[in-house]
């Protein structure tokens, strides 16, 4: 997994009370055994994500694969990993809640919520002021407002279509032959301006069989994908403060940001590890139940 | 989460009874020479039991058709057919329904569907109902007649219901033809004082969702409903809801709640999804959040009715629903169900194929979360055609429409 932000990013990072992920592994946590945990984990349509945090919600250790058939397997693989990764045992973990699809396939957690609480919670704790959140995730996305205090105010969820999804995305790649992971940097690459501008990622293919008998290059083809994804999350509500992007879409094409900073004219935010914005939301959510226990 | 049990209204037995009657006699009709005339759920339906029709609502059967989950498998014999995905899904599964030749009604062992003598519509709710009507015209070669009420009313005002009063008593003659009967001003005012009694017993079942906690839901009162809809204009409907009063004055007299452990009260604005009516409720259930009150539901309300001015109070009721009105009135009903219900937050159903009845397509939620300072939620889905209707995104919605409401 790449970074989602890169050094010399166009984008505007601006977390500076918050430290970004910390190098995990088997010998760092000596001296912290004695510190309780949190666990999130956030199952989504095609990725399941953990983290485990230490009580002032830095990430200890997180955990990615693939969601699969089996969910609740996955969120327990997950969690071994974490835990090894860390040097922690499952004793040591004191609440876990999960989100997503999964949500309620996981049979160890304290509490579910839904991924829009816990995306809204793990940007907001990256940037405490009033925000719209773009989370762009395998098959949905998603629009959420929160006021200064971090409350939500509204949400929006795609419609039944995966435009303006991780799935159009992939169907694009699948559709010129590529590998997901080249999107980016081909778009990045990109020198003219081709617009799609069907609403539905069928009808969006075939303009793009018709862009490539038109001898269009490849590169200008998945910037007019991107682009496409940017239109349907414009589409979608109107923006109301500060942008923040989280989700897995944008940890992988980070150059969306930059369309999206472009379309809307203001500033985007991308949080630390904004694959795992949802599973730091639940996590913190767990921490919260634990408190209030 | 535990499951949290429904409770069930011991009303309903007897409403199974009295809906059982109904369709008995409906189907068995035919065979024992009486007429039988189609009505749009919100057409002169009293005219036609003063003429001594049976009256049948192909409406009423397009929502057993999607509660049945029938509809989602019926519907593309009708696209076939050159009825489009995109129109009134009602209209294409009973269309479908028909062509295949399955109906729920068999499954109360009884025959389908009766063939219509008649068939009369309104299209104060839509075009669609025409639409319909008229297939089954040209295949039965039967006449088909009605109530053109024009859309976006503001004002109910003398002229409109002059325009619509004359439509209705146009019908007479026509429906005296059919039916080989002469229409008896008399039992006209009988049927219509029947209905109106019908409309304010059922406005005061849904007035009880008005207390806290509600003794009923939005869910519980699209399966009670059938007796207001199918049934307005005949005692058998006027007892069943005096028994079922009873029975929500007894609820609210003992603080008996249809969701226990309301914690949350909900608007459902729109068509139902009949196809998960059990699952929506269940999850509201779950979620001790109560859909008080309901557009829907409200619209078998027909206070105009007077049996002393049986066409003109006809006119003004069916003229008067909330579908075929303004937005601006529109908004004024909503503002005040809120006001009224203690409602927390707005769920609109953006229902695919019924534009009529989703009011969400033209700013209005906007409008109204800032007129009302309480939030909404859109779900896409459809009343019958569930390709149309994500089950995961629409739970999604709703568990997050909650964790707001609850200050998440």
């Amino acid at each position: 997994m790449g970074p989602a932000c890169r050094a010399g990013s166009p984008y505007r990072i601006d977390f500076p009370s918050r430290s970004p992920v910390r190098q995990t592994g088997p010998n760092y946590f000596p001296s912290l055994q004695a510190v309780t945990h949190f666990c999130g984990i956030d199952i989504g349509a095609s990725a399941a994500k953990l983290v485990l945090i230490e009580p002032d919600g830095r990430i200890a250790a997180k955990a990615v694969r693939r969601s699969g058939v089996d969910y609740a397997q996955t969120a327990e693989d997950c969690l071994l990993e974490a835990l090894e990764a860390a040097g922690l045992e499952r004793a040591d973990v004191a609440g876990a809640f999960s989100t997503g699809y999964g949500r309620d396939n996981v049979g160890w957690v304290d509490g579910k919520m839904t991924e829009i609480a816990c995306h809204g919670r793990g940007a907001y704790f990256h940037l405490r002021r009033a925000m719209t959140i773009i989370d762009i995730g395998a098959q949905d996305s998603k629009v959420i407002h929160l006021d200064r205090e971090g409350h939500r105010t509204g949400f929006k969820m795609n419609r039944k279509c995966a435009a303006g999804t991780g799935s159009f995305l992939e169907e694009i790649a699948l559709r010129l032959d590529l590998p997901v992971g080249e999107l980016n940097g081909l778009a990045e690459a990109s020198t003219k301006e081709i617009s799609l501008g069907s609403f539905c990622t069928v009808f969006a293919a075939t303009e793009i069989l018709e862009k490539i008998r038109a001898g269009h290059k490849v590169e200008d083809i998945v910037k007019g994908a991107f682009r496409s994804v940017v239109k349907r999350i414009a589409e979608m509500d109107l923006i109301q403060a500060d942008l923040v992007m989280t989700g897995g879409v944008i940890a992988h094409n980070p150059y969306l940001a930059t369309l999206v900073e472009e379309s809307f004219g203001r500033p985007v935010y991308v949080p630390p590890e904004p694959q795992f914005a949802g599973a730091l939301g639940a996590a913190l959510f767990a921490k919260d139940n634990r408190s209030s226990c | 989460m535990a499951e949290a049990p429904r409770r069930d209204f011991e009303a309903t037995n007897q409403m199974k009874a009295v809906m059982g009657k109904y369709f008995t006699e409906l189907t068995q009709g035919p065979e024992q020479g009486k007429k039988t005339a189609w009505c749009t759920s919100v057409g002169p339906a009293e005219l036609l039991y003063a003429l001594g029709y049976n009256v049948y609502f192909p409406e009423n059967h397009g929502a057993m058709l999607g509660a049945s989950r029938m509809a989602t498998d019926l519907i593309p014999l009708a696209n076939a057919r050159g009825f489009s995905p995109d129109i009134c899904s009602y209209l294409t599964s009973d269309v479908g329904s028909y062509l295949k030749g399955e109906s729920p009604i068999q499954k109360m062992k009884l025959p389908g569907p009766p063939k219509a003598d008649v068939l009369v519509f309104n299209t104060n709710q839509c075009r669609d109902v025409k639409d319909w009507f008229q297939f089954y015209a040209r295949e039965w070669n039967v006449p088909c007649i009605g109530v053109h009420t024009p859309r976006s009313i503001g004002e109910i005002d003398q002229t409109l219901v002059d325009y619509i009063a004359g439509q209705i008593e146009a019908l007479v003659e026509p429906l005296e033809k059919v039916a080989g009967a002469k229409l008896d001003p008399d039992r006209l005012r009988e049927v219509v004082a029947l209905s109106k009694e019908c409309t304010e017993l059922w406005k005061q079942v849904l007035l009880a969702g008005a207390n806290k906690p509600a003794p009923i839901t939005f869910f519980d009162g699209t399966i009670q409903m059938g007796p207001a809809v199918v049934l307005r204009g005949t005692q058998d409907a006027v007892d069943y809801y005096k028994i079922l009063v009873a029975e929500l004055n007894q609820r609210v007299a003992d603080s008996v709640a249809a969701v226990e452990g309301e914690r949350l009260r909900i608007y459902w604005e729109g068509m139902p999804v009949w196809g998960k009516l059990s699952s929506l409720a269940k999850q509201f259930m779950e979620l001790k959040t109560s859909v008080v009150a309901s557009t829907y539901c409200n619209s078998w309300i027909f206070d105009a009715l007077d049996p002393s001015d049986p066409f003109r109070s006809m006119a003004r009721a069916y003229s008067s629903i909330f579908i075929c009105r303004s937005d601006d009135f529109k908004e004024q009903y909503i503002r005040r169900m809120v006001e009224q219900y203690q409602i927390d937050g707005i769920l609109y159903h953006d229902a695919k194929t019924c534009p009529n009845n989703s009011n969400c397509r033209y700013e209005m939620p906007q409008r109204l979360q800032q007129q009302l300072g309480i939030p909404y939620l859109v779900v896409n889905g459809d009343l019958n055609d569930l390709r149309l209707y994500s089950e995961e995104q629409t739970r999604t919605n709703i568990e997050a429409f909650a964790e707001q409401l609850l200050g998440t």
